[in-house]
């Protein structure tokens, strides 16, 4: 192993009753908040720029910048939103972050909302997971009752109200200019940029939209310092990263990591493939990053790596498929999730991802040609960059990624008999049922 | 709307529609909201209101708290939300109509979410959907005769690791096989409660509802940090003596 974890975010997770603020302060919890509202503000974004903090909600752009891009001294309330509506097919590193240690984000989150200087922030949460969401509303309590939210936080002069506001039930929302809309008591479809959400964001006023991740990463980074965060990751994508690993893997969970890491050196660590199997596909980082294959295990995954190959890191969620799973099959069903949460909003998503659809089951039925194959990367090209927002580019990605890698197994299925691949063979308890 | 007795009169464009019994015990989409209920509703959703700086955004808070009452979100329901919040019927029908987790029609006291995005799926989530449709006797979305359970399968839950994974109102059932979610049903049909593998002793549909609006039961410090896998990670590094390095030391460079 070329690489060594970094537990920062998950060190806590195992400690019992990691949830509570008791726990969270034994360790130091809340210390790099007192030292946060001893800075300026300026100082403050200044660090983050510095220690070269990208988005870990899948596009990577540089946190500090984004805070940079808040008018100061405007007159206009301003307003940070965490977008903790983690959605994405295989994206399963907030949920459990939340879960145990709700206040490593809370904390975060009233460091980054001092710095921006909001007085006002929302934690946007997905409704589908009851206990996180009592977590969350427990921390914003127990941090209420000790000082930390409220008026004059810790004597600082500032003051500041945390909401967790619940979804309830669509990815869309994971979009940050839906996600806005649904908090403004709206249907969660995008809204047009410019203006970007900097400038008009919630109820048009200044407003930064961080990952749960990003936001987390913010206490200990003033704990440890710009320099001390660098040790960690490469020159361009700095940092400790929870790489999320799931599928027909030996060792299914969640690995914090270095930024840079490969894949094949986390299976390496890991125990492999399950017993017998080899790696078929996987996701860099989530559904909407294009496939990559056994050839691409030695692709660094830090924000440079992916895009050198065709896909992208996203949200480091790393599903794996081996070589008993039908890649159509796959494809089909993501393709089913999109056309389930477009929004509807605009025309190449809508209709592209509702034909994707039509398409894919005829093909996995063995009833396509050539021709499909034509159509649906036809239709892809009518989708990416067309649609309204990253919903659509997202849902070309396995498409068109499993055309280019797997066109054999599209034209396996032209013969009539339907899907080659045996169902039972690929799912975890094939061996126990048989 | 300038004649609001007519408003009254009419059911605001939602059509008053009869569901098959047999899909939807004891339920019909023109079910009202009680005096108690609304009174419960108002004072709640007063205080959800409070918590913005803006009366809309209360709108996702406020359908939960209609959808508690009568567990699902009812046409009586939408009229409230939209007095609450000065608002016409359509402008929070558009909203209650756009998110799943707003229930259209009743819904059995657990709700039994089988993940069958691509992975869950792949992974024996297919299987698991297909025998509990089987096993239930009913369809995606529908409810068994005892008002007690209904089925429907569910998009990627965020818990990937633990695939496959059921939900049942909204709590983690990890690492399911096709035997240990009909024996799950089962017993939730029996009124012999499963723990969650992450979470804490299921409450009913309607009380999930409640929470959802945030309003917080005193369940938080029942189940786990974390379940096994999330700690993988944790392990491994412990058991290779690896550490992020080390705060007091300086840059040695």
């Amino acid at each position: 192993m070329t690489f060594a974890l970094t537990p920062v975010l998950t060190a806590n997770w195992g400690t019992p009753r990691s949830w509570t603020l008791a726990s969270y302060r034994r360790a130091g919890g809340y210390d790099s908040l007192r030292a946060a509202l001893a800075m300026e503000p300026d100082a403050l974004i200044a660090m983050v720029k510095d220690s070269g903090l990208r988005g870990r909600g899948g596009a990577g752009f540089p946190t500090g910048m984004k805070w940079g891009f808040i008018p100061q001294g405007d007159g206009k309330p301003h307003y940070l939103v965490v977008n903790a509506d983690e959605s994405e097919p295989g994206t399963c590193k907030d949920i459990p972050l939340m879960m145990a240690s709700p206040h490593t984000l809370l904390e975060g989150v009233l460091i980054s909302a001092y710095a921006i200087r909001a007085n006002q922030a929302f934690i946007y949460v997905r409704g589908e997971v009851l206990h996180v969401v009592r977590r969350l509303l427990n921390a914003v309590e127990e941090a209420k009752a000790a000082g930390f939210i409220g008026h004059n936080v810790l004597g600082s002069g500032f003051n500041v109200d945390v909401v967790v506001h619940i979804g309830a039930g669509a990815y869309i929302c994971g979009e940050e200019t839906a996600l806005l809309e649904s908090l403004e008591g709206f249907r969660g479809q995008p809204r047009l940029r410019p203006p970007f959400p900097a400038i008009e964001g919630l109820y048009a006023c200044p407003t930064v939209i961080n990952n749960v991740e990003t936001i987390s990463s913010v206490p200990a980074i003033v704990r440890g310092g710009a320099a001390w965060f660098k040790k960690m990751g490469t020159e361009k994508s700095p940092g400790f990263k929870i790489f999320s690993l799931s599928g027909h893997v030996a060792r299914p969970g969640q690995y914090e990591a270095p930024l840079g890491i490969t894949l094949r050196e986390l299976l390496d660590a890991t125990g492999g493939m399950r017993e017998g199997h080899e790696l078929k596909f996987w996701t860099p980082g989530g559904s909407s990053t294009p496939l990559f294959t056994a050839e691409h295990l030695d692709v660094p995954l830090d924000f440079e790596g992916p895009p050198a190959h065709g896909s992208m890191l996203g949200t480091t969620a790393l599903q794996l498929f081996d070589e008993t799973t039908c890649v159509v099959r796959a494809v089909l069903r993501w393709s089913e999730f999109y056309a389930h949460e477009s929004c509807g909003k605009c025309t190449p998503c809508r209709e592209g991802v509702f034909w994707y659809v039509q398409i894919l089951e005829r093909l996995e039925r063995g009833e396509g040609d050539e021709q499909d194959i034509e159509t649906l990367l036809d239709l892809s090209e009518n989708i990416l960059g067309r649609a309204f927002c990253a919903l659509g580019d997202g849902a070309t990605s396995p498409v068109t990624s499993s055309i280019q890698y797997f066109r054999d197994e599209y034209i396996a299925h032209f013969d009539g008999r339907g899907c080659p691949f045996d169902p039972v063979a690929s799912t975890v308890f094939a061996g126990a049922s048989a | 709307m300038s004649h609001s007795s007519h408003n009254h009169g009419e059911p605001n464009g939602l059509p008053t529609v009869t569901l098959d019994p047999r899909l939807s015990p004891g339920a019909t989409l023109a079910d009202p909201l009680s005096d108690d209920a609304k009174a419960r509703v108002r004072e709640l959703g007063a205080q959800v209101i409070a918590r913005y700086p803006r009366a809309r955004s209360a709108m996702m808070p406020l359908l939960y708290l209609v959808q508690a009452e009568q567990g699902y979100v009812s046409p009586d329901g939408i009229k409230l939300v939209a007095e609450l919040l000065g608002l016409t019927t359509a402008e929070v029908a558009a909203v209650s109509t756009f998110y799943t987790m707003y229930k259209r029609r009743s819904c059995g006291d657990y709700h039994v979410g089988v993940c069958t995005n691509t992975l869950c799926a792949i992974l024996g989530g297919d299987a698991i959907f297909a025998a509990l449709k089987e096993h239930l006797g009913v369809g995606n979305a529908g409810t068994t005769p005892d008002n007690k359970v209904t089925l429907e399968h569910i998009e990627c839950n965020a818990a990937c690791d633990y695939a496959p994974v059921v939900m049942v109102n909204w709590e983690f059932f990890d690492n399911q096989t096709v035997e240990s979610s009909k024996e799950l049903v089962d017993r939730l049909r029996a009124g012999d409660l499963p723990m969650p593998t992450r979470g804490a002793p299921l409450v009913t549909h309607v009380e999930t509802s409640r929470v959802l609006a945030g309003f917080p039961d005193a369940l938080v410090d029942e189940g786990p940090s974390a379940g096994a896998e999330s700690l993988v990670g944790l392990e491994l590094a412990k058991e290779r003596g690896e550490t992020a390095p080390a705060l007091e030391s300086k840059d040695p460079s």
